[in-house]
């Protein structure tokens, strides 16, 4: 190589690491969240920056288990990450996040007391996740092929719609689907062989597993089921947002409830621009837009929820108490056990080829 | 004479290096450096990179064993590579054959760009066009509804089908490129001799055509085989409800579960059944080159 070409190329390689190690300099406060859920909406990013002058530098994870590990791996480089309260024990345990101050979040004290006191975020005193959203996994169903609204998670056997129900593919919704079916408490199945009979008989039914939202979007627009498992985020969006025939059933056994959470890693190198992240995100009028324009899960922040319209579905069906009876809200699962479910949800898929 | 030969093969391999250089460097570090993570992974309890302790086991390739749920799915994986390869066959050979022999020129090189479309389009796109066609009131059905004076119903969508249908489509390109390869060689004045002395044309395509483009075909089917045995994009999109198969599950294991060394594991036990059921069939497709 010649000389001039070596010295051009060791100063591009010096300016393009003095650019890396730039990247997590104060200032900037680095997410870590599922994709396309909240954090990362530009204008929500164009508001904070503004209002802060934080600069938001998101990244995504596609499981949870992918979370933790790039916690893990990168210690140091995140200010901000998203943890479903059933995985947040694990993390403290870990010593992957540490304790948040919540006097610094102005609108912590506005959470509905049982979320924010949540054994699963609270531990020894300290407060190691902010409750940011919560929803369910219940049914949803195509409006044209019912003339009112089923009441029970019977409705999923009914050979009226063999081949048009559809399922997720995921081990751990399918089991704990199947101990709300069998009445059973979805975090302490005792009988394990009667939600396998159960979802044994389900299979015969099932059109497909479904594993995005654009799936199961795309199976009502073309009428091809009638009912299935459905998040309630996903289907307040595809009613308001897509103008889909789709309503969200809460089965009178049942649903399974799910918390998220937003932590702060150990090793943050942004703290204070980590808490105003937290606290913008809680804020109503974040969640009021998010709700208005994509539609979005049910805000653990009392105030913004009272801040939606009266009719609107996150106040009015997920704030009904009768509601709140019959959910069941998803606590840790071991390793063992999610290995377990994977297994018997496996078995039950290829049973049924 | 035997000396002189091989300081001749040694300068040729010399002279050969630079030029062999970059793919060999580029084998190394893109396939056989993360292929050896990957063998290295298949045997530990867990990943390195999970900040868990870990140790070296052979529980991984032990799970194959213990469940009869991965031997099902890997011999209805099997069936399906089978199947997709023979109708590839029936349907690429023909297809290899009008392009190398009937046609010529501008309409050859048409069927020929309608032959390799396929490949320039992405495989996801492929895949979500099919469920377009293949679903009721889709494309297809919409269309033959149309035209019959009876009403059908035409449901392929999330079926074993339709897993095939979508397979075969992918995979049909590489059938005919060897196919075509292979039967272009043949000399015409070969096929004449035959004719000429007497053979029928159903002779002349068993005893002279096939025999001698028979590498190709193996080749087509090896091509085609392999992947199709691990796939698991098109099962999961197209096949429903019937859409587990061998790939799905080491799939899940990378992506749902995060468990890489059982992942890991059953994609290497994948590996040795695919090799061999080469190695078993190699005597034929050394007869056959």
């Amino acid at each position: 190589m010649r000389m001039p070409d070596l010295t051009a190329l060791l100063t591009a390689t010096a300016v393009f690491t003095s650019a890396l190690a730039f990247t997590a300099q104060a200032g900037e406060v680095h997410v870590l969240n599922w994709k396309g859920y909240g954090a990362d909406e530009p204008w929500a990013v164009e508001a904070f920056e503004k209002a802060t002058g934080n600069k938001v530098v998101n990244d995504f994870f596609n499981s949870e288990q992918e979370m933790l590990t790039k916690i893990r791996t990168n210690p140091g480089l995140y200010d901000v990450v998203m943890i479903n309260a059933a995985f947040n024990d694990q993390a403290m345990a870990e010593k992957l996040i540490q304790p948040i101050d919540t006097s610094k979040l102005a609108n912590y004290a506005d959470i509905s007391k049982d979320k924010a006191g949540s054994p699963m975020l609270d531990h020894d005193g300290k407060v190691y996740g902010v409750p940011w959203v919560w929803g369910l996994t219940a049914l949803a169903i195509n409006e044209k092929s019912f003339d009112k609204p089923p009441t029970s998670i019977a409705e999923m056997w009914d050979p009226a719609h063999k081949g048009r129900v559809v399922i997720r593919d995921d081990a751990v919704e399918a089991v704990q689907f199947g101990a709300i079916a069998t009445g059973q408490n979805i975090n302490d199945i005792k009988d394990m062989d009667a939600v396998k009979t159960k979802l044994t008989s389900l299979m015969p039914q099932i059109k497909t597993f479904w594993s995005s939202e654009n799936d199961w979007n795309q199976m009502v627009a073309s009428n091809q089921i009638d009912i299935g498992t459905y998040w309630s985020g996903s289907a307040d969006r595809a009613k308001t947002h897509f103008k889909l025939p789709v309503s969200l059933v809460i089965p009178q056994e049942g649903a399974v409830a799910w918390l998220d959470a937003f932590s702060i890693p150990v090793g943050s190198k942004n703290v204070a621009g980590a808490e105003a992240f937290i606290n913008y995100m809680i804020d109503p009028k974040f969640y009021v837009e998010w709700v208005t324009k994509v539609g979005a899960p049910v805000s653990a922040n009392t105030k913004a929820v009272e801040a939606l319209p009266e009719d609107a579905f996150n106040r009015k069906v997920m704030g009904d108490p009768e509601v709140a009876k019959r959910i069941q809200f998803q606590a840790p699962i071991t390793d063992a056990q999610r290995e377990a479910y994977l297994a018997l949800w496996q078995q039950l898929k290829v049973d049924v080829k | 004479m035997a000396a002189q030969g091989a300081v001749a093969a040694r300068s040729g391999l010399r002279s050969a290096l630079p030029l062999l250089a970059p793919a060999y460097l580029w084998l190394t570090v893109a396939i056989f450096l993360p292929l050896s993570a990957m063998v290295f992974f298949s045997f530990m309890t867990d990943l390195p990179l999970t900040g868990k302790p870990w140790a070296f086991t052979l529980g991984n390739y032990a799970a194959f064993f213990s469940q009869s749920l991965y031997l099902t799915l890997l011999l209805a994986s099997l069936r399906l590579g089978l199947e997709v390869t023979l109708w590839c066959i029936v349907i690429g050979y023909p297809a290899a054959y009008v392009l190398a022999k009937v046609l010529k020129g501008r309409s050859r090189e048409a069927i020929f760009l309608l032959v390799i479309l396929p490949f320039w389009s992405n495989g996801l796109v492929r895949i979500f066009s099919w469920a377009m066609v293949l679903r009721e009131g889709g494309i297809l059905d919409t269309a033959l509804n149309a035209v019959l004076p009876f009403k059908i119903n035409i449901d392929l969508m999330y079926s074993y089908p339709a897993v095939i249908i979508g397979l075969v489509h992918s995979y049909v390109p590489y059938m005919v490129l060897t196919c075509y390869l292979t039967l272009q060689a043949i000399d015409d004045s070969l096929i004449e001799a035959g004719r000429s002395l007497g053979a029928s044309r159903l002779q002349v395509l068993k005893r002279v055509i096939i025999p001698l483009s028979l590498p190709g075909l193996v080749a087509g089917a090896a091509l085609i085989f392999v992947p199709v045995v691990g796939s698991f994009m098109e099962p999961r999109i197209l096949g429903g409800r019937t859409g587990t198969f061998y790939g799905t599950v080491i799939e899940d294991q990378f992506v749902a579960v995060f468990n890489w060394p059982l992942g890991a594991a059953l994609s290497f036990i994948l590996l040795a059944v695919v090799l061999v059921i080469l190695a078993v069939a190699s005597p034929v497709l050394r007869r056959a080159a």
